[in-house]
């Protein structure tokens, strides 16, 4: 929270190169709006002129058919200005989006890439942010920001020429109160940076103080704080107030100063401006058209002070979109294939498993056998959880991790899918090193089920099959009537078609388990990955379960971390796995017979469902 | 009452301000609108011939008006602006204090960040529609209303001419205000969507990995932006129309008055400085006409998001002192007997406690075990009332909890919950948090560190008791926390001491320490201790063993071992897991 409140400096040179070059794709767009916007200053500049003309020539003259001319002059600006101002709007806005539309997939394609160690740092929240707010707040740079700056600076450039060319004299007159206007904006400026920065800082202690009293208001009952709470939320909510308060002052002072500005324009118009109308070195309709233009001529100079906000919000904003993009990704594809999610992406259909004719070392065409050598890793530097770790699985084998919380069993699923990169020793599978592998070929060969089932909006046959087009509505169906999901789904109102509530809440555990063996039954990996659920189902569901496995496991290299005994006693083969090594291997037989960290495993662990 | 009638009441506080606030508007209106009469005379004269003292003074007036509007105009926006933080200082208050009534379930019920929305972005729209809305609104219609007679008066025809687009600036104000509210509204939905989304491939991105569905993810997630890019287009095209169309009316009613205006002149009915004045009214007419269409949407959105504060204002605190009595009158009258009478608890139809009964003689320690979901943490949570338990089950001194006043209750309990909550303050105001003062006396913060075994850790801490934890201070290990909150109980000196599975990310050593120490402070308490550690109950005076929400042991450690039961069986798992770590 406190760093998204944070705000730099309003204008970095570095940063708004950089936000120019997503401009680049769109110079034309860009051109055309602000040939469209310059186009517009100019026949917003034609009415005090306008009047200049019927005041000086036709009023005198009594010229009504010169009169109409005027009227029909006036239409045409008024046609031109209107659609001068629709191109440009449309233009520019639309150009915006587009910007966005670019900046957002390449912030969530790079999501895609990033490490998990960075996910473990990162909240989601704090991500969805950068998707969402922050390139919103990018958005109105883009449209309102930069392009109405180039409008107002047209505007002032318009009317000033427009009034050297009526009269130098008093254009000069005019134009004296500039300074004074100059100084005012500088002395507005200064003020409302520092009180908004303020009140943002304010109003960032009202939000922490509030998130952080609202979650632990059990704590706060019970240890009878609400009186001092109050106290304290109320200073703070009295700082906050009493900063927008000052923030008004500095506006409530500087609108009016600019109007006393701008009377001060016109009063000295009048007062010099008149008496050369007097000795006719004036016309009174130049007089009139300067008047009107002198009220004009302040407007966009208030525009510009107020877009000041939009500046700093969007330069915090892009500062930490391009952190985001920085940052560097570790875990890629290994050099014998060099091929990335982004090519991919633009090339549909995403055919995901290459087919059995792929390379002699391509892992989804070998037998599939895994083997770790004196594998260490730590997440945390200094507290490794895997120390030395050597193991290898034959193709076909199943094998069951075994251990206490904090063992290590997650950590070696980990590392094998390639979510983190071992620090010392290697991986392989079927002899190649799996940081040598192209990293969508290594995971396409692996089929993972959590423990934890993720399950995706959208329906029951498009959780199974994922966005793998190649898995047919035929395939779905076998996997599913594989693994007894079929009877479930078939009793939900559209079958395969069931929309799935959000996070599967109408799904019982059970169903969602079975939904994710029917999962990896369709993806038909060489070597599955099982980290099983400790979460206790019904007996009958417990069957069906089980049973599932079997069909899953089937020809296949797996790797179990097993809390059913069931699934245990199904095992070729046990490790166990204690403090980060391993430590004992064998049979469950023969890990039970050895009385050692097996047993008594076993006892705390899987006695008890085997009762059930 | 109504909604816009509570409000009311909120803006009464205010009236000397808004009353002073609408004079300055009445002022500020009126001088403005003085000028282009000076302006009028200017140009007539000049017109005519007149002399330089003439224009001396017209120059000194309109710089005299300026300055007069000015000060009006800094008053009106310095009160009424003013007023209206002050308003929006006040709800939050009462929204605050509001929230800190409410009972644990309603928390448990409604998202902390949809209550957070409530008191920040709802508070602002109600403060846009109290302070600029008025404001806008009462400038805008006095200057509507006042330039228009004037116009009438300098040319009753002329006016009638000048207001001809102003139906349609009305019609489209409406037409393109409605579409372009429903339009942002789609796309504030298609935001959500896309947040949606991303959510879901945060949340599950080792399955997105694991399954090679980048392509996949990447691809909803182009399908949904684009969905939000056509939704913008579509608000961009009214947009794009909207802004010109506004310019060309306004510009249709200038060019009316040009046109028809210096006929007028022509014809000798008017003169050239009631033209320019004229002309002047007329550009002051443009601001209230689109402003009334922006402050329309102000008031829209200030009620909508009025109505969402008042659902939470309006949610009365289901735990209050309503039955209160005065048969235990302050804490200090409180021995620490505690008993469970037929207590019987459901959330809705999930029934989580069964017919409860134990009586806890003031002064003992009595020991709760039981497995996940078995109810001890609710059978804890109903002593102080976080859960209402219903009347006459639960009772302290032979009183029925309802009864006894909730500052009594609660300042007689120092509970320590399963998963302590500490906030981001220094650690000798969270080991104090429950005295009425900040701490000024370190040695009740010391002490109290000291039986929970926290002064050693606090030693490496840079500030000592003074370091700031949380997020913007150092980062306490799961056991320092627990530990902390056991301080922070202690140091309220409780006559009941509630420990919730205070110690589970202690080590067995460090527990055994705690537990040594904290015997002498229990021995003048009465104790309640849930523990899944048999060693945490072994020395307990009784134990209750729970099982999906029902007592089915109880006695003492040696009676339950002996009986075989639920009890022993955790007692010889729990031998088992030291072995293992032992080796």
């Amino acid at each position: 929270m406190h760093d998204e409140e944070v705000l730099g400096k309003a204008y970095d040179a570095r940063l708004m190169r950089r936000l120019l070059e997503y401009l680049r794709p769109y110079r034309r767009q860009v051109g055309v709006a602000i040939a469209a916007i310059i186009g517009h200053s100019i026949f917003e500049l034609a009415p005090p002129y306008l009047t200049k003309l019927v005041i000086d020539e036709y009023i005198p003259a009594g010229d009504l058919s010169g009169l109409g001319a005027v009227a029909v002059l006036f239409l045409v600006t008024l046609a031109g200005s209107f659609a001068l101002e629709y191109v440009q709007t449309w233009t520019m806005q639309m150009t915006g989006q587009r910007i966005m539309f670019d900046l957002r997939m390449q912030v969530y394609r790079h999501l895609q890439r990033l490490d998990l160690r960075y996910y473990d740092r990162n909240p989601v929240g704090r991500l969805m942010t950068r998707v969402t707010t922050d390139v919103d707040v990018l958005n109105e740079l883009f449209t309102s920001g930069v392009v109405s700056v180039f409008g107002d600076v047209f505007t002032l450039v318009g009317i000033m020429g427009v009034l050297i060319w009526l009269d130098w004299r008093l254009a000069l007159i005019a134009f004296s109160v500039l300074p004074l206007i100059a100084l005012i904006t500088q002395w507005f400026r200064r003020h409302v940076r520092d009180s908004y920065r303020t009140v943002r800082t304010w109003i960032a202690r009202i939000n922490a103080y509030l998130q952080e009293r609202i979650t632990g208001m059990a704590t706060v009952q019970l240890f009878r704080r609400e009186a001092r709470d109050f106290v304290e939320f109320d200073a703070i909510d009295r700082r906050h107030r009493d900063a927008n308060v000052d923030s008004i002052f500095y506006y409530a002072v500087f609108y009016p100063a600019i109007e006393l500005v701008s009377a001060l324009a016109v009063a000295l118009i009048i007062w010099i401006g008149g008496g050369w109308v007097l000795e006719n070195t004036l016309t009174l309709g130049s007089l009139v058209a300067f008047i009107m233009y002198a009220q004009r001529f302040f407007r966009p100079i208030q525009d510009m002070s107020e877009k000041f906000n939009v500046l700093q919000g969007a330069m915090a904003s892009s500062e930490r979109i391009f952190a985001l993009l920085d940052t560097p990704v570790e875990i890629v594809s290994g050099g014998s294939a060099p091929r990335n999610v982004d090519a991919a992406s633009r090339n549909p259909p995403y055919v995901r498993r290459p087919g059995p004719s792929g390379s002699g070392d391509s892992p989804a065409a070998g037998p599939g056998a895994i083997a770790f050598e004196n594998v260490t890793f730590a997440y945390v530097e200094g507290e490794p959880v895997l120390k030395d770790v050597s193991f290898r699985v034959e193709p076909g084998q199943r094998v069951a991790l075994v251990g206490a919380t904090g063992s290590g069993k997650t950590t070696i699923v980990n590392l094998l899918l390639r979510f983190y990169d071992v620090q010392q020793g290697r991986i392989t599978i079927d002899g190649v090193d799996i940081r040598q592998m192209d990293l969508r070929e290594l995971r396409s060969c692996v089929g993972l089920v959590l423990q934890d089932v993720h399950l995706f909006s959208g329906t029951i046959a498009g959780n199974i099959r994922l966005g793998n087009e190649d898995i047919s509505d035929e395939a779905v169906r076998r996997a599913a009537e594989a693994v007894h999901a079929a009877g479930f789904i078939d009793r939900l109102p559209q079958g395969m078609a069931t929309p799935v509530a959000e996070r599967g809440a109408t799904l019982s555990v059970g169903q969602k388990q079975l939904l994710s063996f029917a999962r990896a039954l369709a993806f038909d990996p060489r070597v599955l990955i099982l980290d099983e659920a400790t979460s206790s189902v019904d007996t009958e569901t417990e069957l069906l379960i089980r049973d599932a496995l079997k069909v899953v496991m089937h020809g296949r290299t797996t790797i179990a971390i097993a809390h059913r005994l069931s699934t245990i006693q199904d095992m070729d083969r046990i490790l166990v796995l204690h403090k980060g090594r391993l430590r004992e291997s064998g049979t469950h037989q023969e890990l039970l017979a050895q009385r050692g960290i097996y047993h008594r495993l076993y006892e705390l662990q899987f006695q008890d469902r085997s009762a059930a | 009452m109504t909604p816009g009638r509570r409000l009311l009441g909120y803006l009464l506080r205010y009236r000397r301000s808004f009353v002073v606030g609408f004079l300055c508007v009445i002022a500020t209106a009126s001088i403005g609108l003085a000028s282009p009469w000076v302006l009028k005379h200017a140009v007539d004269d000049l017109h005519a011939g007149a002399t330089a003292d003439k224009f001396r003074f017209y120059a000194a007036a309109l710089l005299g008006l300026a300055a007069a509007g000015g000060v009006f105009r800094f008053l009106m926006r310095r009160i009424i602006i003013g007023a209206s933080r002050g308003i929006e200082y006040d709800l939050r208050n009462d929204f605050f204090a509001h929230l800190q009534r409410l009972d644990l379930g309603y928390f448990q019920r409604h998202r902390t960040g949809d209550l957070m929305s409530r008191a920040t972005s709802d508070l602002s729209a109600v403060r846009s529609m109290v302070g600029p809305a008025v404001m806008y609104t009462a400038t805008t219609s006095l200057t509507f209303v006042v330039a228009l007679m004037l116009m009438i008066s300098i040319d009753a025809w002329l006016t009638i001419i000048a207001l001809v687009p102003l139906p349609f600036v009305t019609a489209s104000v409406r037409y393109f205000g409605e579409a372009i509210h429903r339009r942002s509204e789609a796309i504030q939905q298609q935001l959500s969507e896309i947040s949606a989304i991303t959510q879901e491939m945060l949340s599950g991105v080792r399955v997105v990995r694991a399954y090679g569905q980048e392509p996949f993810e990447i691809e909803r997630f182009r399908a949904s932006n684009e969905v939000y890019f056509t939704r913008n287009r579509g608000l961009i095209r009214l947009q794009g129309v909207f802004n010109p169309i506004m310019g060309l009316l306004m510009g249709t009613s200038a060019l009316l008055v040009l046109w028809l205006g210096s006929r007028e002149v022509v014809a000798g009915r008017m003169t050239v400085g009631e033209l320019v004045a004229f002309n002047a009214y007329l550009a002051m007419l443009a601001w209230p006409m689109i402003a009334f269409g922006w402050v329309t949407s102000l008031i829209q959105r200030g009620m909508a998001s009025w109505k969402r504060m008042l659902e939470v204002f309006d949610t009365g605190p289901a735990v209050t002192d309503a039955d209160a009595t005065d048969a235990i009158p302050d804490v200090a009258a409180i021995r620490g007997e505690i008993e469970f009478r037929h207590l019987t608890l459901a959330f809705g139809d999930r029934v989580v406690l069964h017919d409860i009964s134990a009586t806890l003689p003031a002064g003992t320690t009595t020991a709760i075990v039981g497995g996940t979901g078995s109810g001890k943490s609710t059978l804890l949570s109903v002593l102080p009332r976080l859960h209402n338990p219903p009347p006459g089950t639960v009772f302290i001194d032979g009183v029925d909890v309802r009864h006894i006043r909730l500052a009594v209750l609660r300042g007689a309990i120092g509970f320590v919950p399963q998963e302590p909550f500490l906030f981001g303050a220094s650690l000798s105001e969270n080991i104090a948090f429950g005295w009425s003062q900040p701490p000024q006396d370190p040695d009740g913060v010391e002490s109290a560190a000291a039986i929970a075994r926290l002064d050693t850790d606090v030693r490496d801490f840079p500030k000592g008791y003074d370091t700031v934890i949380g997020e913007r201070g150092i980062t306490l290990s799961g056991g320092q926390k627990q530990r902390t909150a056991i301080a922070r109980a202690l140091a309220v000196d409780p006559k009941i001491l509630v420990l919730d599975d205070a110690l589970s990310a202690v080590d067995t050593y460090t527990e055994e320490e705690i537990l040594r120490r904290l015997q002498g402070v229990m021995r003048q308490r009465t104790s309640l201790i849930v523990s899944h550690r048999i060693s945490t109950a072994r020395g307990a005076d009784q134990i209750l063993v729970l099982s999906g929400g029902r007592i089915v042991e109880r006695g003492t450690h040696d009676d339950l071992v002996t009986r075989n039961g639920v009890y022993a069986e955790l007692h010889r798992k729990q031998l088992l897991e030291e072995e293992l770590a032992a080796s």
